[in-house]
């Protein structure tokens, strides 16, 4: 009825419809845009920015705060530092990203097992869920992530076994944590979901709880699941950055954030790459998450907005 | 009466059809849903329009309603293209669903077409609360939706369509998610509602008691393509008071005529059939589907 | 009863155990302080927790406010004009799914590293994303029993976003503004670990852990959750009154 023509089955990329090139066109009209209004701003607005009394309200206009997009770029081709061997900007950056990919993925991980097992529990118990499922909806809500220097001291000092506590574990354990919360509230209303009439016809076939959970529960919880490891996935990126400032971890793009602000002065271009570095993260987790999606597309009938 | 003869200088038709045409585009290719469709309702007349699932009952309604246009043909409203006698407010209409917003009172439900075409306050409130006395709800008027059951729902609904005094309304399987009992109160209740305002009414069901009770005539349609198979007028024997005319002699005559004509020629087992059903019996679960939705 | 006893219960479990558990192995306070002690620390310096806790609070809410403005603005644009929602679609995702905190440093060096403004810009964009999305969807989807209803009574484009459309989006609207209540405050206390003027919670956070005051910087920690709660109670106490006003019904 809508005129909308798109096929969604089958691996076989569909011709673009024209509503997904008019999609693609306003989108790099919107990109585009954003360029223009900052180079727009940068030159027809004063170079100390706009006040209110003595607050600041639209950004300064110095080379020094709004480079041109240009030397953003530019920046980015040319080497990171003077030495001689230095790699460019860009390379660099690119290997922060996927140091702090991995962390994100490995704290994601640990953070949607230990969120579905959860899940779990409090559908099993009943006794569990009331007790639990309050103060998980409570954390959710609260700044959780102050934690975050807390665990500044556990890569010097913890030892788990004879292995000394990597730091980059530090930032996994704070990336799964924020993880954890959304999945453990979504695997149980989802887990939750399925029709009284289903729950009786799987109690008539004498199924037991965990081939209930198997054939029935499991299947049911993907459309509340899939938004909850999306949602998953973009906190593990912001607990990992994060982490990576407050643990001062090296190696990843937060650090690289915090590292380039402080020579911002002399080289003011040089901190965009490693922003446009944690876009790159974000999106390359919410990419990996909707892959992860795809083979699931039979049992995701309508999703459920978290 | 002979509305489709008319050509007296009688009063105009409420609405008339012209050979009209509506095709749907879809994925697998063209749908026809309405091919070569004309009828007349008389003013004052009460016509019912029924026939299976896929008929094109509900969008010819739509197209009288202007919510919808044809692919070739006229409509017409009171001698007025459709869409002219849609802006001007000369109907009144009810869904399947009551569809009342959720965030207004069952008076401010009833006075929103009067507050759209901008009655003055008092007024409306004034008109809305005769209403509310109408459908008997004045002890609820005050109650938001969710607070009434489904029946009474579909009564603000019906009071919202007479808000305006209407001299024609549609109404696209009002009673159709209600309950048999609430079902035949309602219809009791449309009648007697409607022996006051005089209006006339086209009315899409797919149950055929219900479609006898209530019309001067029946339109019986067929699907794929839809068409109008045969119009069945009803007696309508003077029942002496404290009678369901549910329950006269006349009025199963007029269901199993009918019947006979949805199932066409070449299908009679009329004992067989629900009377709630509306079609051939192999259709009747998605008619049932229909009516729980 | 239960649903009330039994998370109580286990908050008094849990604390009585890391109590129990920190005395008996005698848990280092850089892993974790004993929570007496968090209470103790919370007691002498109630005055520095408060002062901190007022800045940051004081950051988030204006970036809230600010934040659900424009988003609100904007959503309302969006929805008028499909083109204008188009062009916007891959700003809001890339906001959407980075850390927007990391634009700290930069936003300090724009607005000035020893104003406040940074923060609450940095509140701002976080709290836009998720109130605009959901405005968005709010105003797009409409009962088609509605829209139906709109053309009949041929009520003007308006008309119909007054009565039907505008109405229909609030619930949304609200619930997009719970999660954004969370999210400022988060967002403005991160903001504080990239930079900026040495008040406010994060920078208490991290001052005391680099002073090995551990059981203080929990302290500030508790804090920072009780501005969290106090967001997220007022928001969704909003949007509960909003919620009852518009049932979920045809």
């Amino acid at each position: 009825m809508s005129g909308e023509r798109t096929s969604t089955e089958g691996l076989r990329l569909p011709r673009p419809s024209r509503t997904q090139v008019k999609a693609v066109l306003l989108g790099a009209a919107g990109v585009v845009g954003l360029g223009v209004v900052w180079e727009g701003y940068k030159a027809l607005a004063p170079e100390t920015g706009v006040s209110i009394g003595s607050t600041l309200v639209l950004p300064r206009t110095s080379d020094l705060a709004m480079p041109h997009l240009w030397e953003m770029w530019s920046r980015a081709l040319e080497p990171v530092t003077g030495a001689p061997d230095a790699p460019p900007l860009w390379q660099a950056v690119l290997g922060a990203c996927g140091f702090t990919l991995r962390t994100a993925a490995t704290g994601w991980v640990v953070g949607v097992v230990v969120g579905l097992l959860l899940g779990m529990l409090m559908q099993g118990l009943r006794t569990a869920r009331d007790a639990v499922l309050p103060w998980v909806v409570l954390s959710q809500t609260v700044p959780l992530i102050a934690l975050a220097p807390l665990v500044r001291r556990w890569g010097s000092q913890l030892h788990v076994g004879t292995l000394a506590w990597p730091d980059w574990w530090s930032v996994a354990v704070i990336a799964s944590y924020l993880a954890f919360f959304p999945v453990s509230v979504g695997a149980l209303r989802g887990f939750a979901s399925p029709d009284a009439v289903h729950v009786e016809l799987m109690r008539a076939y004498g199924a037991g709880w965990w081939q209930t959970f198997r054939r029935l529960r499991l299947p049911a919880s993907v459309p509340y699941l899939l938004p909850a490891l999306r949602l998953a996935a973009a906190s593990a990126v912001v607990g990992t950055v994060v982490g990576e400032v407050s643990i001062g971890l090296r190696g990843g793009v937060g650090r690289m954030i915090v590292e380039f602000g402080a020579t911002g002065s002399s080289d003011p271009a040089k901190q965009w790459s490693p922003i446009a570095g944690a876009v790159l993260v974000g999106l390359v987790a919410a990419a990996a998450v909707a892959l992860l999606a795809v083979p699931l597309s039979r049992y995701r009938s309508s999703e459920v907005q978290s | 009466m002979s509305p489709d003869t008319a050509s007296a200088p009688t009063p105009a038709p409420a609405v008339r059809v012209s050979s009209v045409r509506r095709e749907f585009r879809s994925r697998t290719g063209q749908v026809v849903a309405l091919d070569d469709v004309s009828l007349t309702v008389a003013a004052g007349e009460f016509v019912s329009l029924i026939g299976p699932s896929g008929c094109g009952k509900s969008t010819l309604l739509r197209l009288v309603a202007d919510l919808d246009r044809p692919t070739s043909g006229t409509v017409e409203v009171f001698d007025r293209p459709a869409h002219v006698a849609r802006e001007a407010h000369e109907y009144g209409i009810a869904f399947q669903q009551a569809g009342l917003l959720p965030w207004r009172t069952v008076l401010a439900n009833v006075e929103l077409p009067l507050e759209l075409h901008g009655t003055p306050r008092a007024a409306r409130r004034q008109r809305a609360r005769e209403l509310v006395d109408l459908i008997g709800l004045t002890p609820f008027a005050g109650h938001y939706p969710h607070q009434l059951s489904g029946g009474m729902q579909q009564r603000v609904a019906i009071a919202r369509a007479l808000a305006e005094q209407p001299s024609l309304l549609l109404m696209d399987e009002p009673f159709g998610a209600l309950d048999e009992m609430t079902r035949e109160r309602m219809q009791t209740e449309l009648l007697r509602v409607r022996s006051e305002t005089g209006a006339a009414v086209v009315f899409v069901t797919h149950s055929i008691p219900e479609a006898v009770y209530l019309s001067d005539r029946v339109v019986v349609m067929s699907a794929r393509p839809g068409r109008v198979r045969t119009i069945v007028p009803v007696s309508r024997p003077a029942v002496p008071d404290g009678v369901d005319a549910r329950e006269d002699a006349a009025f199963f005559a007029d269901v199993a005529r009918v019947r006979e004509a949805l199932h066409g020629p070449d299908d009679d087992d009329p004992g067989t059939d629900d009377l709630a059903g509306a079609a051939a019996p192999a259709r009747v679960p998605a008619t049932r589907g229909m009516d729980l939705r | 009863m239960r649903a009330v006893v039994a998370p109580l219960a286990l908050g008094a479990l849990v604390l009585v155990v890391w109590q129990e558990a920190v005395d008996r192995f005698d848990v280092k306070p850089y892993v974790l302080p004993a929570p007496r002690a968090i209470a103790t620390a919370l007691g002498d310096h109630v005055d520095a927790v408060w002062s901190g806790a007022l800045t940051t609070a004081q950051n988030a809410a204006v970036g809230l406010l600010i934040g659900v403005v424009l988003a609100l603005v904007c959503a309302g644009v969006a929805a008028a004009v499909s083109s204008v929602a188009g062009a916007a679609a891959p700003l809001v995702a890339a906001v959407s799914v980075m850390p927007v905190p990391a634009l700290a440093p930069v936003l300090y060096t724009m607005f000035g590293t020893g104003a406040q403004t940074a923060r609450v810009v940095v509140a701002a964009l976080a709290a836009f994303v998720p109130v605009y999305v959901n405005a968005l969807r709010g105003l797009r989807t409409v009962a088609p029993v509605h829209r139906d209803l709109m053309r009949a009574f041929s009520a003007s484009r308006w008309q119909a976003t007054r009565t039907v459309t505008l109405p229909g989006a609030l619930p949304l609207v609200f619930a997009g503004l719970t999660i954004a209540s969370s999210l400022s405050v988060i967002s403005a206390l991160v903001a504080e670990y990239f930079g900026g003027p040495v008040d406010g919670l994060g920078k208490a956070i991290t001052s005391a852990v680099s002073s090995s005051q551990y059981a203080l910087a929990w302290a500030y920690v508790v804090g920072a959750v009780v501005i969290g709660l106090v967001f997220f109670g007022a928001a969704a106490g909003l949007e509960r009154l909003v919620a009852r006003r518009s049932a979920s019904s045809p």
